[in-house]
């Protein structure tokens, strides 16, 4: 590679980076101040060009359209954010962490299916930018002057936001309640206006974003998802809150892309590295990185405040399962055993796939509710146990065998994983172990001779005997409701308590005599080989897997399963993935725009019962009977 | 035990006795599933073409006297909700047959699920070799011409071009990749003399256009071979074109004609590219004709590739049927070997060898006229002519 083309590749990387950097920006700004993980913030980036495109196209192609249809998309969707933020998300605030994760994921779905509805489906490319559709000579390599301009777009927005936030009372208040929340309210900064101008503003530069994404790129259905998981991982490893943090974070993962693709394959004693496939995950490769270096990210700092404050009611719900909570159970048991009678044989199909998933959501309910540690990359676990079942079969094992093996190869995954996740707390944490799940996707998806690539292995069917639905429908039955028992007995056994005390406050934790590390790692290791059974009872149920058993949607669909049902209630991940799945089955087959139905369900489930169903029903139930 | 069997025994008594009785009206259903929340872009139109092909099978009288019904399900875009959907339509709503899927690794998951079911399985657009090949099985036939084969049909043109320095662009999964190695394969075994290739492999959807550009421009190759679609495609474009990458660059790109890919990028299309694609305005044959004119007044719409996957796929399962006399699986998939069935693009057949359908495409070059992206100078390649030999299909397939 020549210099000159080394520093194009340079500009390149930078002008990408710029526009990175002003989704994670928005997106970091609303983290700091609302520690809402704004999971929709790639859908308001999304609404951001398509409302661009349609401005642009009715004001016309002179400079005034286009500017103004860019400015305008960014106001509209500041407008959309404040309703998002006063409609919805005010409503639960005081609802246990990340459940405004499942909100936000709720309104994920319904974004996409209304502007599908609006735009329809075919890719709508937007005129080029007036007066910058042109390419410069720099060093004899054609640059597009485009880029130029959003690669000085990025400063001048991190300077006008360093200026607001540095510089005025709006600043002002924001910081205080990035620092402490509580003694902002407390000192009489009216937090809920606060939030919603926050989120506006952090709208708005999703928004503006989206819109100076036009000349770029096509407004298409695929871009919230595929910005989303870029913009979360600039803004953790920039650090939470930190938009100069986010600023360096884009510029580093923006230059890491560039110079993978411009490397080429390269041949390092005798072996062909093809860097332009490490794309795929470069930025999780840097994320990983970071956070196992610097834990709170690259300009981060460690919170002031405990990165938990439950709320004293959620934190009084764990109790270990009474009597009649067993006699609950056992009742819930015998009448699941009962459900062949009823002659459906795609009952047991769908019974089937909601007690593989309930496993999977009560294996990251282990960890997230009664180890406090939110994983994002909890797919990393089923689809190792997925995958070392498929594998195993490939190679001549019988079922039994290889799902034998599912649990322990995830486990050993998650020993590896844990290991390092346990030294983090809070976003961070979460992000690292989805980093880590990104980069075993990515292993998963490229290892064409080993795991069948994007393919994946078919024919992993379960052995003679299991071939049967209604058989196959009791194994499951059986191996899933020994293992909920057991992770129910871990957490009411010293292991829970000790998880529990690390969870609600490390420093007695560790000042009682407890091992912190170590035991959040047991947990790690013990979700994982949940998981990774959950994983190998779900690739004989279907025959074949691929990459998508490690992907992030399945890590999100966990997450919701275990939030819909009840971050603290023990029966939560059952009811969370019956829900989940229900609906979704259901709601695909009566309308055609079952994503949007499906979000505004779960809209109102999070709303109506932040502890989720489990926890509502709890408390409706007489003490007793808890 | 003998509770479950009486259960079932009264249940199959009832179900023969109600299909004893009323034979004639009941309709025959198709089971079709796909991701139609992915992909709408491709499965609109689609969708839209079955209606049309199912309205006209049954304007026809339907198949075997009884009405031809399709019941349709969204995959979701992942293979393990596929299995799901599709046990679904064979134990509850009895589907004689199960066709659709998109994606290659949900048409896998499909394609073995009918095996180990033993129930037909039509898969109506999924490009991937395999699914005839290496997993291929008794009960799957595929409808569109694959990966290769439209592969195949563009390397002819590349090859006489004698260029000695390639770059490949390409989607990173396998689509792109058996393209990439499929048009390598290719262009050593038809040109005479050294050829060498340089690649960039591409994150699906997430193309970094200008970086991407820039080490394509700076390997300063001779030629270019693109298998990009949708959005990729047309940054990929916007991108090349500004930065002068295709100046004095002959391109090819597979499926760069479709009326999907080709249509958003307006008049910005590229001018020249050899591509593979349906150039729907222009095809005056008969049978395209009649379904053109068909659709456009029932839909008020232009026909998209889609819609000519979607109507052949109907038809094909149709004539299927009424080949086989009866909805019976051994008889059917006994039908779909060597059965002839009429598109929009002609007369097509399923290959007994590999259950490959001869369905063809049209290959051509890129022009922009009246500000829209259209292909010229196109003919239609038959799907037939571009496959491998016998032997070569023999020893890919596994023995049945």
């Amino acid at each position: 590679m020549s210099l000159a083309s080394f520093f194009a590749q340079l500009l390149n990387g930078l002008a990408g980076a710029s526009a990175l950097f002003l989704v994670a920006a928005g997106l970091t700004l609303i983290f700091g101040v609302t520690r809402v993980v704004n999971f929709a913030h790639g859908s308001l980036y999304m609404v951001g060009v398509y409302v661009a495109y349609t401005l642009a196209e009715t004001l016309g192609r002179g400079p005034w359209g286009f500017w103004g249809a860019v400015l305008l998309s960014a106001l509209v969707v500041a407008i959309l954010g404040a309703a998002i933020e006063t409609l919805l998300l005010k409503r639960i605030y005081a609802a246990p962490e990340l459940l405004q994760l499942a909100a936000t994921f709720g309104i994920v779905l319904i974004i996409r299916d209304a502007v599908l509805a609006l735009w329809g489906a075919e890719d709508l490319l937007g005129p080029r930018a007036p007066g910058l559709s042109g390419a410069v000579e720099i060093f004899g390599r054609a640059i597009a002057t485009y880029d130029l301009f959003l690669l000085a777009v990025g400063p001048v927005i991190l300077v006008a936001l360093w200026w607001l936030l540095e510089r005025t009372r709006f600043g002002m208040l924001t910081r205080a309640a990035t620092e402490n929340r509580v003694l902002a309210a407390a000192l009489g900064v009216d937090e809920r206006r606060l939030f919603t101008a926050v989120f506006a503003l952090g709208a708005f530069l999703a928004g503006l974003a989206g819109a100076l994404q036009l000349p770029r790129e096509p407004a298409n259905l695929g871009m919230d998802l595929s910005i989303i998981v870029e913009a979360f991982v600039v803004t953790v490893v920039g650090g939470l809150g930190s938009i100069p943090g986010a600023f360096v974070a884009a510029l580093v993962i923006g230059l890491t892309k560039a110079l993978c693709i411009a490397l080429g394959t390269v041949d390092v004693g005798g072996i062909a590295i093809a860097f332009p496939r490490l794309t795929l995950v470069a930025e999780f490769v840097v994320m990983a990185i970071v956070l196992v270096a610097r834990p709170f990210g690259l300009m981060g700092r460690p919170p002031a405040a405990p990165p938990t404050t439950p709320i004293a009611e959620f934190r009084a719900l764990v109790v270990p399962p009474g009597r009649r909570a067993a006699i609950g159970a056992l009742i819930a048991l015998g009448l699941a055993a009962l459900l062949p009678l009823s002659g459906d044989e795609y009952r047991l199909v769908l019974a089937t796939d909601i007690l593989v998933l309930a496993l999977f959501a009560a294996s990251l309910q282990l960890v997230m509710g009664t180890g406090g540690m939110a994983s994002f990359g909890h797919a990393a676990y089923f689809g190792l146990g997925a995958y070392a079942a498929a594998l195993a079969v490939k190679h001549g094992a019988p079922m039994e065998a290889a799902l034998a093996l599912s649990p322990v190869a995830a486990a050993a995954g998650a020993l590896v994983i844990g290991w390092f996740c346990v030294r983090l707390s809070g976003v961070y944490l979460a992000m690292l172990t989805l980093a880590f799940a990104q980069i075993v996707w990515s292993v998963a998806f490229q290892w064409d001779e080993v795991t069948g690539g994007s393919n994946g292995i078919v024919g992993v069917w379960p052995s003679a005997w299991l071939s049967g639905k209604i058989a196959y429908y009791a194994f499951t039955l059986a191996l899933v409701a020994a293992a909920l028992a057991a992770i129910a007995w871990i957490a009411a056994a010293p292991l829970g308590y000790a998880l529990r005390a690390c969870r609600d406050s490390p420093l007695r934790a560790e000042a009682i005599g407890i091992d912190v590390r170590r035991t959040q790692w047991t947990a790690f290791a013990l979700a994982g080989a949940f998981a990774g059974l959950a994983g190998g009872l779900y690739a004989f149920s279907k025959g074949s897997i691929s990459p998508e058993t490690l992907a992030i949607p399945r890590s999100v669909d966990a997450l919701v399963m275990v939030l819909l049902g009840g971050l603290n209630a023990l029966a939560g991940p059952l009811l969370g993935a019956a829900a989940f799945t229900w609906l979704s089955d259901t709601l695909a087959r009566a309308t055609e725009y079952w994503h949007a139905v499906l979000g505004a369900m779960i809209l109102l489930i999070v709303v109506a019962f932040p502890m989720g169903i489990g926890g509502a029903l709890q408390r409706w139930l007489p003490r007793g009977a808890r | 035990m003998t509770l479950i069997r009486r259960l079932a025994a009264h249940t199959l008594l009832a179900a023969v006795a109600a299909t004893a009785f009323s034979v004639a009206a009941q309709p025959i259903r198709l089971g079709e599933l796909n991701s139609y929340k992915v992909f709408p872009a491709f499965l609109e139109p689609y969708k839209k073409g079955m209606d049309l092909a199912l309205a006209e099978v049954n304007a026809a009288g339907g198949v075997l006297g009884r009405p031809l019904e399709i019941v349709s399900r969204d995959d979701n875009g992942n293979p393990g909700d596929a299995v799901r959907v599709a046990e679904e339509l064979l134990s509850r709503e009895k589907v004689v047959m199960l066709m659709g899927t998109f994606a290659s690794n949900v048409g896998l998951a499909v394609a073995d699920l009918a095996k180990q079911r033993k129930v037909l399985f039509l898969a109506a657009e999924p490009l991937t070799d395999k699914i005839v090949w290496e997993n291929g099985n008794k009960y799957t036939f595929r409808l569109r011409a694959s990966t290769y084969m439209q592969t195949a049909m563009l390397v002819p043109e590349a090859a006489k071009l004698g260029k000695k320095r390639w770059a490949i662009v390409y989607p990173n999964y396998e689509y792109g990749q058996s393209a990439t190695a499929a048009f390598k394969k290719q262009m050593i075994g038809q040109q005479a003399g050294g050829i060498e290739f340089v690649e960039q492999a591409v994150p699906l959807g997430k193309i970094d256009p200008g970086p991407v550009v820039q080490a394509m421009l700076d390997a300063q190759p001779d030629a270019i071979f693109s298998s990009l679609f949708g959005a990729d495609l047309a940054r990929f474009v916007r991108e090349g074109e500004l930065r002068g990458l295709f100046k004095g660059r002959p391109v090819f790109n597979l499926l760069g004609g479709e009326p999907e890919y080709l249509d958003p990028l307006k008049d910005e299309a590229p001018v020249g590219w050899w591509v593979t694609g349906y150039p729907w305005y222009a095809i005056d044959t008969p049978p395209h004709k009649r379904f053109r004119d068909a659709y456009q007044a029932k839909f008020n719409d232009y026909p998209r590739l889609g819609s000519v996957v979607g109507y052949s796929a109907v038809k094909a399962a149709a004539a299927a049927i009424r080949k086989a006399g009866s909805t019976d699986t051994a008889k059917l998939v006994a039908a779909m070997n060597g059965l002839s069935f009429d598109t929009p693009f002609g007369k097509v057949s399923f290959r007994p060898i590999d259950h490959q359908s001869t369905m063809g495409a049209y290959v051509g070059r890129t022009a922009v006229k009246d500000g829209k992206g259209v292909m010229v100078e196109w003919r239609y390649a038959d799907g037939g002519d571009f496959l491998p030999s016998d032997d070569t299909v023999k020893r890919l397939r596994p023995a049945e």
